[in-house]
């Protein structure tokens, strides 16, 4: 039996689901809820390199390594908001997170 | 042929052991263990799709660096584990019902998947022989000329994405004696020292 296009893509998308899954689970700890935006955009990098490899494109590996400088930086901004939240509130629940005046 | 789809079958199911895992542990610390996890199988196949270079940077930057930076915050913040898994069950039901729904929309888009004929024709950068010009080297020669532009400007988010959280968890911190060079070079002599003529068998009073 040979490994089709469709086999990788839908590994990423129980991935994906699996994040979104994840999101409505842990209302109680920020940091996993990042976790689980880490796991739906490893998803998407998944998507990006079958994509990219059955079609013999390289771009789709190109746009890959942009979408992992974007999930750095966004886990890097995430967390220092974490940590900065944390120090305020001594507390990281998402319920706790509500005193934004908008 | 028969290894790779057993390597394919192997990664993807220990991948998304990992990711149930990510989202099920009670302990944070442990969760991120199992996203490392899932990354290296993710690198796993990337590598079996022939993406190397990819591969090797998921576990460069993801594992290496941005996973690492998870552990410190996970361990720097006292976070109450018996209190992670209150709500669960009252949130299990909605996550069931969004996350179900997704799953089977994805799976009835992706299982019957077919290239169109057409597609082939309209690569931007179509994939040279990989006996020729290996995957690594490949990617180089497009990254640097034809997405020389992109290359830059993910270099300049992170660069702000450096900036934008040393300024965020940044405190001037109160009570610190920090030497303060300016000042010191500023003192003269006049300000502090008084020159007296001490007359002998007297003594300074």
């Amino acid at each position: 039996m040979v490994v089709s296009l469709s086999h990788y893509l839908i590994v990423a998308g129980i991935l994906f689901s699996l994040g979104i899954f994840g999101i409505f689970l842990n209302r109680k700890n920020l940091i996993v809820i990042l976790m689980s935006i880490e796991l739906m955009l490893l998803a998407v990098n998944i998507n990006f390199v079958a994509f990219s490899a059955f079609l013999g494109d390289l771009v789709g590996q190109i746009f890959t390594m942009l979408v992992l400088t974007v999930a750095a930086a966004e886990a890097a901004i995430g967390l220092a908001i974490v940590v900065v939240f944390y120090r305020a509130h001594r507390s990281i629940a998402v319920e706790d997170i509500n005193e934004l005046k908008g | 042929m028969i290894a790779a789809t057993l390597a394919f079958y192997l990664f993807a199911a220990l991948a998304i052991v990992g990711g149930l895992n990510v989202i099920f542990q009670r302990n944070p610390v442990h969760s991120v263990l199992w996203l490392i996890f899932t990354f290296f199988n993710a690198a796993g196949l990337f590598v079996l799709l022939g993406a190397e270079f990819v591969a090797m940077i998921l576990v460069i930057v993801y594992v290496g660096a941005v996973a690492v930076l998870f552990l410190f915050v996970v361990m720097m913040l006292d976070i109450n584990i018996t209190m992670v898994r209150e709500g669960f069950f009252k949130y299990m039901p909605i996550g069931l019902l969004v996350g179900g729904i997704l799953l089977a929309e994805l799976i009835t888009v992706f299982a019957g998947w077919v290239m169109s004929d057409s597609a082939e024709a309209m690569r931007a950068a179509p994939a040279p022989d990989p006996s020729v010009i290996s995957n690594t080297e490949a990617l180089g020669l497009i990254l640097y000329t034809d997405y020389v532009y992109l290359f830059q400007a993910s270099g300049i988010i992170l660069l702000v994405a450096m900036i934008g959280s040393i300024v965020l968890t940044h405190r001037t911190r109160t009570g610190v004696r920090k030497q303060v060079i300016s000042e010191q070079n500023a003192r003269r002599p006049e300000d502090t020292l008084e020159i007296v003529k001490v007359e002998s068998g007297k003594g300074l009073q």
